[in-house]
């Protein structure tokens, strides 16, 4: 390609790019930061994207998601660092110049436009020919379930098929990178499940690179190859839905990947990568991850899923006595949320035959306990601290 | 627990139930509350409607001429026939520059920068001072021996005084400087309303920024513009002191309103002012009913973020 900072490329047709290739070599973002006056909103960001990745931006409200996509974008200036696609710095290219296809939080559909010109105006901008035009938007409509609604207006389309316009209207062109900021939040359960895999195939059969943001864990695990877990505008951790299920770096990580039982214990004892942790009437075994400075008598987070906690049988140890408060049925297991005597809560998956005020005596195997010594006040690494740090290879 | 309906059972049985009063007015879009809107409606038609009514009869009775006399006077005598050109001259290319001035301006103003607040002052203070504050502050600013003039002077760039002031340009200078401000806030309200985020979409979709205000925010924007228009034009329409006084009310900028006073009250033929009067009205509405009748093929849905 030229040296010239324009990467659009209008007349690409989808035989082109062929299916497993990707438009996009590399993207990677050098210590990207970006604050509001003295709020920083997004703390240096390190990130390489590899062409035809599907990265998940996952985070709280607030904690900078969409901030980082616009900076991305080209829509925010960057307070600091650089992007670099293939070589090339893109940081200082303007957002109509970057080629990089967006679908917005808010939509941001053109009001005055039908359905068919949302999504052909990208294609219009680019000169691209009529008949070419026809073509490729009646696919894309086609391929989001939008061909009846094409001579619609937005104002004329329920919130699920607005979403679907944005989504048209950002993969029409074909982008080398698309960005999605929440695509599915307004859509309805089943539709959500079928806009899920139509993204992820649609981003394997065009050879996209795509950048998604959400707050649902389930989305981002199931639709991610690689997921970046932002907390307050600062990076968690970086790896793969197995790895982050698996190993979370630290108790907002460990939030996030299903670990309801966050509770804050004494070390009591540590022997190797176990530790017996205590507070109150609870007193557990567990395996010491994160790395923090541990020793007894400091402070360590101990998260447990759901599922791991479970009724102790007879001449188990059990960790806590407690009390079911509230019985969720969720189909073939009941949820259920049950109160130490200290006013702890613990979260249990039960098989059935557990109704509230009943008294249970629950346990968790010492290697589903995952234990976070808690930062601090001794010396020892930040765990959520430098973002580089955190970064787990593939 | 006997003698309960079993559940299956409607509980009652009969015709469907009717909906709420309320909503049946809705969906012929009539709302209550609007009757509260009778006593002032009351007052208007004791205020306008009576005084125009009045007006109305008063020109079918002129001294001479029929029932049609003093129309057909207004349109026979060529001084008071150019009266029609020279408003129109003078409303349409104030109205025309009042917006054309104010896109670009509101345009950049949407972005905070410093000074902006100062700037915005700067250009909403004229409607603060009245027609007749700005026609002295023209003739003494733009006047033969006012200082733009002995500016132009002293930099040698006119040997003689440019004539501004008791003409066309005069008038047109004053209407733009008073009307520009309701033009602006105008459309700046408007433009205000248009989601910033349309112009960023219409970016990452390749659109530069002659494509993004030609293709996303004018088009959304035009309507607001053609209510400004009207209201702009209307102002101007009924321009007549600054026409008296920086213009030549006697020539190029006689314009109908002068006309309609000076047959009133300089020669006391009422039935001939009034008759000018309707004339006025009409072309107006004619203006008013072409420009609305345009806008109404216009997209006037929402301009917000979601469609
Ligand atoms: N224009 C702005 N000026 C000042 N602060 C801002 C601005 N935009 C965003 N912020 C702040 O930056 C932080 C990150 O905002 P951002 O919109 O990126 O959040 P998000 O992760 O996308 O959240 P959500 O999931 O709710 O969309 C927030 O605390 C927000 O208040
Ligand atoms: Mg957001």
């Amino acid at each position: 390609m030229s040296t010239v900072p324009d990467m659009t490329d209008g007349a690409r047709t989808p035989a082109a790019a062929s299916p497993a290739g990707s438009q996009l070599g590399e993207l990677r973002l050098r210590g990207v930061s970006r604050a509001y006056g003295s709020y920083t909103a997004l703390h240096p960001l390190d990130l390489t994207i590899r062409g035809g990745e599907f990265v998940a931006l996952l985070g709280p409200s607030g904690c900078g998601k969409t901030t980082a996509l616009n900076c991305l974008a080209g829509l925010l200036p960057l307070t600091a660092g650089e992007i670099v696609l293939d070589g090339r710095r893109v940081d200082t290219v303007p957002p109509e110049k970057r080629g990089f296809g967006m679908v917005f939080q808010n939509y941001a559909l053109f009001p005055h436009l039908t359905v068919r010109g949302n999504v052909a105006f990208g294609l219009k901008m680019r000169g691209v020919g009529r008949a070419e035009t026809t073509r490729r938007v009646d696919e894309v409509l086609r391929l989001v379930r939008l061909t009846e609604q094409a001579h619609k207006h937005p104002g004329q389309l329920s919130g699920g098929q607005q979403q679907r316009v944005a989504i048209a209207r950002a993969i029409v062109m074909e982008p080398p990178l698309v960005l999605m900021d929440e695509p599915l939040s307004n859509l309805d359960a089943a539709l959500r499940l079928e806009m899920r895999s139509e993204i992820r195939r649609i981003h394997q059969e065009f050879g996209l690179t795509t950048v998604y943001v959400t707050h649902d864990q389930e989305e981002a695990l199931s639709l991610a190859d690689r997921l970046v877990v932002l907390e307050a505008g600062r990076v968690s951790q970086i790896g793969t839905p197995a790895e982050l299920y698996e190993h979370p770096a630290d108790p907002h990580v460990a939030a996030f990947m299903g670990y309801r039982n966050l509770l804050a214990l004494d070390v009591v004892s540590v022997r190797g990568s176990r530790a017996v942790v205590q507070r109150r009437g609870l007193r557990l075994t567990g395996t010491l991850v994160g790395g923090g400075p541990v020793a007894e008598g400091r402070e360590a987070t101990v998260a447990i899923r759901p599922e791991d906690v479970r009724v102790a049988g007879p001449g188990e140890q059990p960790i806590a006595e407690a009390v079911a408060q509230i019985v969720e049925y969720h189909g073939r297991a009941l949820h259920v949320e049950a109160v130490t005597g200290d006013g702890d809560r613990i979260h249990l998956r039960a098989d059935g035959g557990i109704r509230p005020g009943d008294a249970l005596a629950v346990t968790v195997d010492a290697d589903r306990a995952l234990l976070f010594p808690s930062p601090g006040t001794g010396p020892g690494p930040d765990p959520a601290g430098a973002p580089g740090a955190a970064e787990v290879s593939r | 627990m006997s003698g309960l309906p079993v559940g299956t059972a409607p509980a009652v049985a009969g015709p469907p139930a009717k909906a709420a009063l309320r909503h049946r007015l809705a969906e012929r879009g009539m709302d209550r509350t609007l009757l509260l809107v009778l006593p002032a409606a009351l007052a208007v038609i004791a205020l306008f409607c009576y005084p125009f009514l009045y007006g109305l009869q008063l020109s079918f009775q002129p001294a001479k001429g029929g029932v049609f006399g003093a129309y057909r006077q207004f349109f026979a005598e060529p001084f008071s026939r150019k009266s029609v050109w020279a408003t129109f001259s003078l409303a349409i290319p104030a109205s025309l520059i009042n917006v054309g001035v104010s896109v670009p301006i509101s345009y950049r103003m949407r972005r905070d920068f410093r000074g902006k607040r100062l700037l915005l002052a700067l250009l909403v203070v004229p409607i603060t001072l009245g027609t007749v504050l700005t026609a002295e502050g023209i003739l003494e600013f733009y006047g033969p021996a006012g200082w733009f003039n002995r500016t132009l002077h002293l930099l040698g760039l006119a040997d003689s005084p440019v004539q501004l002031t008791m003409n066309y340009t005069g008038v047109l200078l004053s209407l733009v400087i008073s009307g520009f401000p309701f033009a602006y806030l105008l459309t700046h309200s408007y433009l205000s309303g248009i989601h910033p985020s349309l112009e960023k979409a219409a970016a990452t979709l390749g659109a530069g920024w002659w494509q993004r205000f030609r293709y996303v925010t004018f088009p959304l924007l035009l309507p607001g513009l053609m209510t400004t228009f009207c209201l702009s034009f209307v102002m101007a329409f009924a321009v007549f002191p600054s026409a008296m006084m920086v213009g030549d009310p006697n020539g190029s900028t006689h314009v109908i309103s002068i006309e309609a006073y000076q047959a009133a009250l300089e020669r006391f033929d009422y039935a001939q002012g009034s008759a000018d009067a309707m004339i006025m009205t009409a072309l107006m509405l004619v203006v008013l009913a072409a420009v609305t009748g345009l806008r109404s093929r216009l997209y006037r849905g929402s301009t917000g973020g979601k469609g």
